[in-house]
């Protein structure tokens, strides 16, 4: 990598930063708005993706990277999501769905 | 990995060769001879418990003395001490039997030589894998001495039981963390392994089935084992620190209500435990594939048939097992649309099982099989893992299950896939390595006086399980289920099943004795004493550290036995063109 | 004969990766399912139980976390500045870097110990309430992870770093294999805040 490449990778940086740091603020900002359960959490979920996504793409380089470990991060990230929603599914019969 | 920069050529000492080496063939047998010693010791508690189910409340003869007026007062078993033989068994079966042998291993031993690569990618992590694995069987095993014994709530270490149970418990998940780490550094060591270091010109589709069958099970034990990992974490908070992960609210014990915030679900930990334990099973199958398909081809001098397809069927089998783990918790109460879902997918994952079998029985038609102790083993495989294929249907079907579940013949159903399946395939392999491992030949005798006396008790065991299974009688009971009326019919059973376990146990004494006394034959075997294909038959025997005197390398498929244009009837991986056309 | 692991630092051709950038990635990609288990049983719990306590119900302080967020995040930004600098051959600049980064860290867990001692102070226990084990295991093993950076960290600034002398190359691969796994820490923190304590 050139040092030109260098730089311009260091711009994208800063500009992440401050972009994570703005919806830190809005994030927190929203949550006193004291919403409805459901909108909070779709919101917030929503702008906690965006933040996890553009550490994964910029800081890890993940948006430049090889493709064989695209296809790693993309099959755990399907499996993670079982993880996460067919045990709440399963139990659907069974839960309180109100927050 | 700085150190691996130059060459070794200065002896190592004792300690660094043999003890904490990170050449992966000393790792691999380090982990194989740790994994037989296991399965010995797990093989020996189900033979006590057999005693108390042949003769219940009856003192055992001779032994019955050694192990003290708590775990047996006069030689007669305790209920306790049942269900610690019974939890230990199968967790040291699987976590510390079957896998390490299959995976680290096997794994460890063959997989780099199989692809032409001088050690394992991370060869100091390798090392370490196997001490985390060596830390874990001893805090497993430590846990037989602690004054209340070990672990009791069964393999599957069921909340609110588990929760409750005695300290043993707590050494059971510690064990099984230092299991899942092991695990984990083992499967990122084997994937970067396979895609980094293959020797030139060996493509994903020239690697040996066995090489992608590792592949996929090292996928399975690096996403499946986190959640156990989690689980267990949880469940070692409510032991130590008083959470109520896993324990409902106004539980009531033995009458008492039990001070808790409560508020858990004991559901959240069969989701868990059942998110890695299914995976778990392909785990334990895989290796075994891989290692049959190596010995049929190399022993029917045939090509495998249908290589790509069964490559493909592992890849799929893998991915889809990791939807399937409710079949397991039907009877938890779950909706219909959701079993639906499971009974579907686990139709679903029958289908690449059963490709890879057919592909294996067709590559037997036309060959010309050599039946040596190797063969006789895959060869057994087949049937063996086909009852255990096929009576696990009706298991993975809701309406049936409500039947089965919890029944000796679930018992019967996943040792026929584990035992005369797996740790069959697993002796084949023994067979078919120890002379690249050792230089020499296993006796071919006391093999088969191994191979026939083991298949017919093995069948003797399992067989009548299904038969007290489909009767009714339940899994787990002290007195094997004599209480009960519906289980009458079916009690004589249990003294054929005892006597074929201690008949199978006298089977091992041929192996025991050739695995050592093989020894110390003259190291006569050569390089490639099968007269196979594949890249390990190139190094020397055994090979030394580096694996190969020159990089080899791959010009063709995996199994080219009776190549139409060559003259003799294998034509290696390793050999090159020209030299090919010239004994052709 | 020689025992030579191919591509411990050189790229192989086909696969365009050596050997550390996979492993590290693998290893990833089993955190993420570990993390996911995790958030799989905050979800069961949750939509499980009749009533779910918010949490400043057990006086969870949002500016503390808020600032923990901004402390995490600028390590994450120094770290990859640190690598930054290692390609522009600038020892100096990768000094200062990745001692911000350990920096961070160290001020993360002491945020996070004010917050755990203000917990236990108000007698609120991981066995008080399942909201607050939820708490104290997720915050716990994220801490465990953001420890275990730092060592790597603080390896890679002072023992490690004579490395660069020796293999500039291997040395810079690992800051970035580091710099991998303290993202994902970073990563993980960024959906435990909301999650913990805003949702």
């Amino acid at each position: 990598m050139s040092h030109e490449d260098i730089d311009h990778h260091v711009r994208i940086y800063m500009r992440v930063f401050a972009a994570l740091v703005v919806l830190t603020i809005v994030t927190v900002g929203v949550s006193y708005l004291h919403l409805a359960p459901g909108p909070a959490l779709a919101l917030g979920l929503t702008i906690a993706l965006i933040k996890g996504s553009l550490v994964a793409c910029y800081f890890m380089h993940l948006i430049s990277e090889k493709k064989m470990l695209l296809w790693v991060m993309a099959i755990s990230l399907v499996f993670f999501f079982f993880e996460l929603l067919i045990p709440m599914v399963t139990e659907g019969n069974n839960l309180h769905m109100g927050a | 990995m700085s150190d691996t920069g130059h060459d070794h050529h200065e002896e190592l000492g004792f300690w660094r060769k043999y003890v904490f080496s990170v050449d992966h063939k000393v790792i691999g047998i380090q982990y194989s001879v740790t994994g037989l010693l296991f399965l010995l010791f797990g093989f020996s508690l189900m033979m006590l418990m057999r005693w108390q189910l042949a003769y219940p409340g009856q003192p055992l003869p001779i032994l019955g003395g050694l192990f003290g007026p708590t775990r047996m007062p006069g030689g007669i078993m305790t209920p306790d001490f049942y269900n610690q033989l019974g939890a230990m068994h199968g967790t040291i079966m699987v976590f510390l039997g079957v896998v390490p042998l299959a995976v680290g291993g096997f794994g460890n031993f063959v997989v780099p030589l199989q692809i032409g690569a001088p050690d394992m990618a991370f060869p100091r992590m390798n090392m370490m894998s196997y001490w985390l694995y060596f830390v874990g069987g001893v805090v497993m095993f430590g846990s037989f001495f602690l004054p209340e014994g070990p672990a009791q709530s069964g393999w599957t270490s069921y909340p609110p039981l588990s929760n409750l149970a005695s300290e043993g418990q707590t050494w059971w998940l510690v064990g099984m963390l230092f299991l899942i780490f092991s695990s984990l550094l083992g499967a990122v060591n084997f994937i970067t392994t396979i895609i980094q270091l293959r020797a030139d010109g060996l493509t994903f589709f020239r690697m040996p089935f066995f090489v992608w069958a590792q592949f996929v099970t090292s996928f399975l034990l690096l996403l499946a084992f986190p959640p156990l990992q989690a689980a267990g974490t949880f469940q070692l908070m409510d032991r130590l620190a008083g959470t109520s992960f896993f324990m409902p609210e106004g539980l009531v014990v033995s009458g008492q209500v039990q001070e808790l915030a409560g508020g858990g679900s004991p559901i959240l930990w069969q989701h868990l435990f059942w998110f890695l334990a299914h995976p778990e099973v392909y785990v334990l199958v895989l290796p075994a594939m891989g290692i049959v398909a190596e010995v049929i081809a190399n022993n029917t001098r045939k090509p495998l048939w249908g290589y790509k397809s069964m490559v493909y069927a592992t890849v799929f089998l893998g991915f889809m097992s990791f939807i399937v783990w409710a079949h397991h918790m039907y009877l938890t109460g779950m909706g219909t649309a959701m079993s639906s879902f499971f009974q579907t997918t686990t139709m679903i994952i029958s289908i690449p099982s059963v490709v890879i079998l057919t592909a294996l029985i067709l590559s037997l038609w036309g060959g010309s099989i050599r039946f040596t102790t190797p063969m006789l083993f895959a060869l057994a495989f087949l049937p063996m893992f086909g009852i255990g294929g096929l009576t696990g249907l009706p298991l993975g079907l809701s309406a049936p299950d409500i039947h089965l579940h919890d029944t000796y013949y679930v018992i019967g159903h996943f040792h026929y896939v584990v035992a005369p399946g797996t740790i069959f395939a697993l002796f084949a392999g023994i067979y078919y390595w120890y002379p690249k491992a050792t230089g020499r030949q296993m006796s071919s005798f006391l093999g088969k006086l191994h191979f026939w006396p083991s298949f017919i008790f093995i069948n003797g065991i399992f067989a009548p399980m299904l038969i007290q299974g489909m009767a009714g009688m339940q899994r787990r009971l002290y007195d094997g289920g004599m209480i009960y009326g519906h289980s009458q019919d079916v009690l004589h059973w249990h003294k054929v099943i005892s006597f074929c376990a201690w008949g199978l146990f006298l089977a091992q004494i041929p192996f025991i004795i050739n695995f050592f006394g093989s020894l110390r034959k003259p190291k006569e075997a050569g390089n490639n004493p099968w007269q196979a294909t594949t890249l390990e038959w190139a190094a020397p025997s055994p090979p030394p550290h580096g694996n190969f005197a020159t990089e080899p390398v791959v010009y063709r498929d995996p199994y080219e036995y009776s190549h139409p244009d060559h003259g003799e009837d294998y034509l290696p991986q390793f050999q090159p063109d020209a030299v090919a056309a010239k004994s052709a | 004969m020689s025992s030579v692991i191919p591509y411990t630092v050189e790229k192989r051709p086909d696969t365009g990766l050596n050997n550390v950038k996979i492993g590290i990635w693998l290893f990833l990609a089993s955190e993420v399912m570990l993390f996911g288990a995790l958030f799989g049983g905050y979800i069961l719990l949750r939509v499980g139980s009749t009533e779910w306590p918010h949490g400043s119900d057990f006086g969870l302080s949002v500016p503390l976390a808020f600032v923990n967020t901004l402390v995490l995040i600028s390590s994450s930004v120094t770290m990859v500045m640190a690598w930054a600098s290692l390609m522009r051959k600038d020892t100096r600049k990768y000094k200062i870097y990745m001692f911000l980064t350990v920096l961070g860290g160290v001020g993360f867990m002491v945020i996070k110990s004010i917050e755990y001692s203000a917990k236990f102070s108000h007698h609120y226990y991981p066995e008080t309430h399942n909201f607050l084990a939820l708490y104290f295991t997720l915050t716990g093993l994220h801490a465990l992870h953001v420890v275990a950076g730092m060592v790597v960290n603080a390896y890679l600034l002072w023992p490690g770093f004579k490395m660069w002398e020796t293999n500039p190359q291997q040395f810079t691969n690992r800051v970035e294999s580091a710099g991998l796994f303290w993202h994902f820490v970073d990563l993980v923190w960024i959906f435990l805040f909301p999650v913990l304590y805003l949702l």
